[in-house]
């Protein structure tokens, strides 16, 4: 599915979040980490890091990655797979921004609610 | 095989053991219920003495939590005795009814041996035994000049006499033979041992036979056959155990002096197992720790059905009383078919002794010096012919072989499951098959592929030692270690390059010195920051989004993803108002801890990151500011009463820390920094292990640096005498611009000291007055940027968005 056909809620300005930090999005099936790099581009993940869940959204953001604060696992932003030696991974929204304004997929956020 | 149902009783180390290794290898073959008569978890009973002794909490030493249990499906039943059981019904009965077995293990332990004297059962009369006498005994020492007599000097009474001694009390150790430890020890070592006790304070009474205990409402005093009496407040009986095997008895099972096993660990009805100290092996009964191991492996495979079988192996002992190294392993009885080896260093305090029979080691003991104690037991273990090496054999490892001492030698020699790191239990096998499979050369590989050294990092060293072993010239130690990954430039380079070339911001910084990552790393980042805070205070825009969560949101993040928040207290002194304010903040935001912290201020745990700003909002109304409890910065400065209050203070020292963390709160450093001030040489704000303290005496300030407590522990070097307040604080300040200076992100003062030298710092701190001055209003400089209050500064909604929900999808958005 294209970003054409994917239907897309809106969550806010881009200029909501910080570069190189994330804002907290809260759903009923737990809260999601939208990360914004330097480059602008906007990602999210469930703001759970597998190891021990710690809220990835208090990471540092680096490239297109975002290191957990309590026990410094590395994450792809993109794929939700852990960096490094570490074996894990993190459910990804899809995530873009049109206009000034950050979207996720409703699809993907509605999959999030029916698990 | 489900469902089948498994019945332990007894909640020990033997039964922990076993069904950790049952769980590892059939996690569903049985429904496991587990009573225990003590009502907690299972622990390290052999860690008890530390915990007396106060160099360990019992949190440090349990081994199996409620929640370790739970995960493994474990019905716990604690507090609940077993009193029978009915081996027709295959039942076993409780206060609370009876609950059915398919297999039994009965691994009820030992009792203590009480001696049966007039008076054992008054109140002050303890064992040490479990955590309630661990308890009962803290108790009796906490009063001033409380005196204790412990009754045996084997092992157990010996570690008791030195804890409770450490815990300040008078103690006497009456030992019925004639040395100590005469099970593990020959006469001469017993001797080294008893002198060194007596220097600790510790009166030691051999051939002492226990007439009665007296007293009237509670020991009071312990008589002896030979009419000497020694006053007690509290009596400790450690003259050794008996296996606990009442249930087993009453049931019909063959017990001699403890439950008979074959070597699959089967009493005498095939269905009931029986394991650990309660045991009777081939007319052997064990209480160390090795052995009772080895059946908790038999016994798990015997319940899956498994071929296994226990062989008593040789165990060596070691007295656990920090300070003193002892090592006695095998046999050291003399004998006309014995031929012995003695080394003796009466001024070193050393002494060795190994027991030869036909050309191999058949005991050791080793006292004083005890690195090769290991090596001896592995030859007896082996049972190695030594006629080649005899003549060097007592000098130990080191000299066979006329080899060069070579360090790693000792790392070489260790088995492939000697634990290398505690923090996270991974062994040398582990580690040397990773570095060979997936090719590692350096420290961070293997710790990001081991988890080994990556904790604590007290074990780097030998990790260190493991990689030249396995990689021989391919690793090289001395090889600058690169900041982090994005960069091949060590931490003195990038902060010399900061100063010289002039970059003045993170990009500036990663572009000029060729970073290889586009925008660093969760390890890099926050050490740039800092670098161009401290070098640049007043041009530098400090970069939040390089901040650990902690720095950024100016709270602690804990386990659980909600904060705690420390105010600052000046000096750790408080007033009515401030508590009031403390209690109210409390009692609005349901806050579920407070705690006092170790730095003389209060913490509260548990605040949901949404609540900051109104806590903080709240808290600054009554005069409050942060404490910085999460800075690598300025913490805390702690005192005590001093002139104000104490009849030996010297100097306000009270006075001068408020002062000095006035002067010097909100200053950024490389790693945390705390301080402390000392009314007097007695020094209880304990200065002699801060990052810099202060002693104060009649004549003046004496400065102290380097001290560490946390991973190492390390009393403070001097840096010198000051004769004023105001020179105290000018040497501090201007000491603390110059570890800002040159410290690596995340260097303790302490290791930082070490590597420029301690010289090199008192040579420009006390005696180049210039030098001084100038990192002095370096530092005043950089406080005019740093002193503002962040709390104060987010109430007033600065970087709001870090404690607000971005926005709140419903259900009905999201479909």
């Amino acid at each position: 599915m294209n970003a054409e056909t994917r239907n897309w809620v809106e969550i806010g300005e881009l200029s909501d979040i910080p570069r190189e930090g994330a804002r907290v999005v809260k759903t009923a099936s737990g809260c999601i980490a939208v990360f914004r790099t330097a480059d602008d581009e906007v990602f999210a993940l469930d703001d759970r890091c597998p190891h021990k869940g710690g809220p990835l959204s208090q990471g540092i953001v680096h490239g297109l990655s975002v290191t957990c604060p309590l026990h410094n696992w590395v994450f792809d932003l993109s794929t939700g797979l852990a960096r490094g030696a570490d074996e894990g991974s993190v459910p990804v929204t899809a995530a873009r921004v049109d206009n000034g304004k950050v979207l996720l997929a409703a699809d993907d956020l509605a999959r999030r609610t029916a698990e | 095989m489900k469902n089948q149902k498994l019945v332990v009783v007894g909640a020990g180390m033997a039964s922990g053991r076993m069904l950790e290794h049952l769980f590892e290898t059939a996690a569903d073959a049985y429904d496991v219920t587990l009573f225990g008569a003590e009502p907690r978890g299972n622990y390290n009973r052999i860690m008890l003495s530390p915990v007396l002794a106060g160099e360990k909490t019992f949190d440090e030493i349990v081994t199996h939590d409620a929640a370790w249990y739970e995960q493994h499906g474990v019905t716990c039943r604690f507090g609940e005795t077993v009193t029978a059981i009915d081996r027709e019904r295959k039942t076993v009965r409780t206060s609370q009814g009876e609950t059915a077995y398919d297999k039994l293990v009965i691994a009820t332990g030992s009792a203590p041996f009480i001696i049966p004297v007039a008076g054992k059962d008054l109140p002050g009369v303890r064992a040490f035994r479990d955590l309630d006498d661990v308890d009962a005994m803290v108790d009796a020492a906490g009063k001033p000049g409380a005196k204790a007599v412990v009754i045996g000097g084997g092992l157990l009474g010996l570690e008791a006499a030195a804890a409770l001694r450490l815990r300040g009390m008078e103690v006497v150790v009456l030992h019925l033979m004639g040395h100590l430890m005469e099970r593990q020890l020959d006469p001469a070592a017993g001797f080294l041992l008893q002198k060194e006790l007596e220097g600790r304070g510790i009166k030691i009474h051999c051939k002492a036979q226990t007439k009665a205990i007296l007293g009237e409402e509670k020991a009071e005093a312990v008589l002896l056959d030979d009419g000497t009496v020694y006053p007690a407040d509290l009596v400790v009986m450690a003259v050794g155990i008996r296996p606990e095997t009442r249930i087993a008895t009453d049931s019909g099972l063959q017990v001699d002096r403890g439950i008979l096993v074959d070597d699959q660990m089967r009493s005498s009805d095939p269905d009931i197992l029986a394991l650990g100290e309660c045991v009777e092996h081939k007319k052997t009964c064990y209480g160390l720790v090795a052995p009772l191991y080895d059946m908790a492996k038999v016994a798990a495979k015997t319940l899956i059905g498994d071929e296994a079988a226990f062989r008593p192996v040789e165990t060596a002992t070691q007295l656990k009383v920090t300070g003193v190294t002892l090592y006695s392993a095998g046999d050291f009885a003399e004998g006309d078919d014995r031929e012995e080896i003695v080394l003796r260093d009466a001024s070193a305090g050393v002494y060795k002794r190994l027991v030869l029979k036909d050309n191999r080691i058949l005991g050791a003991v080793l006292y004083g010096e005890t690195s090769d104690g290991s090596w001896f037991f592995d030859h007896l273990k082996k049972g190695t012919d030594v006629s080649q090496m005899r003549e060097t054999l007592i000098f130990g490892q080191a000299y066979q072989g006329g080899a060069p001492l070579d360090p790693t030698a000792a790392v070489a020699a260790l088995p492939d499951d000697a634990e290398i790191c505690g923090c996270n239990g991974v062994c040398k096998g582990k580690i040397v098959s990773t570095i060979k499979e997936k090719g590692l050369t350096t420290l961070d590989g293997v710790r990001a592929h081991t988890k080994a050294s990556n904790s604590c990092g007290t074990c780097t060293g030998l990790v260190e030692q493991l990689m030249q072993v396995t990689l021989g010239d391919a690793y090289n130690p001395a090889a600058v270690t690169p900041m982090c990954g994005c960069t091949p430039l060590g931490h003195d380079e990038v902060r010399r390059l900061i100063k010289s070339r002039r970059l003045k911001s993170i990009p500036a910084v990663m572009q000029e010195l060729e970073w290889k990552t586009s925008g660093g790393c969760a390890k890099c980042r926050p050490a740039l920051n800092y670098y161009l805070v401290s070098d640049w205070p007043d041009e530098y825009a400090d970069d939040y989004q390089s901040r650990f969560i902690n720095e950024r949101v100016h709270a602690n993040i804990q386990k659980d993803g909600t904060y705690s928040v420390v105010p600052r207290m000046w000096g750790g002194m408080t007033s009515s108002k401030e508590l009031r304010a403390i209690a109210d903040v409390v009692d609005k935001f349901n806050i579920p801890a407070v705690k006092c912290t170790g730095g003389q201020r209060i913490d509260m745990l548990g605040i949901r990151k949404e609540d900051l700003p109104a806590v903080w909002a709240d808290l600054g109304k009554a005069g409050f500011v942060s404490g910085q409890a999460y800075a690598k910065g300025l913490r805390t400065v702690k005192t005590c009463v001093g002139s104000d209050w104490c009849r030996f203070g010297t100097q306000d020292s009270t006075g001068l820390g408020v002062k000095l963390e006035k002067f010097m709160w909100g200053s950024w450093t490389p790693a945390k920094l705390k301080m402390a001030v000392s009314g007097c040489p007695r020094n209880c704000a304990e200065a002699t292990c801060k990052d810099i303290g202060i002693i104060c005496v009649d004549s003046g300030y004496e400065i102290h640096f380097a001290g560490a407590a946390g991973l190492d522990i390390k009393g403070t070097e001097v840096l010198g005498m000051v004769r004023t307040e105001e020179d105290a604080i000018e040497y501090v300040a201007a000491l603390t611009q110059m570890y800002r200076e040159q410290g690596h992100y995340l260097e303790r003062i302490y290791k930082w000291a070490k590597r420029i030298g301690y010289d090199e710092i008192r040579r420009q701190i006390m005696d180049d007055a210039a030098m001084r001055k100038a990192y002095f209003d370096r530092f005043v400089f950089s406080q005019k940027f740093a002193q503002v209050d962040p709390w104060s500064e987010r109430v007033s909604g600065k970087d709001k968005h870090e404690f607000n929900p971005m926005a709140v999808v419903t259900r009905e958005a999201a479909e």
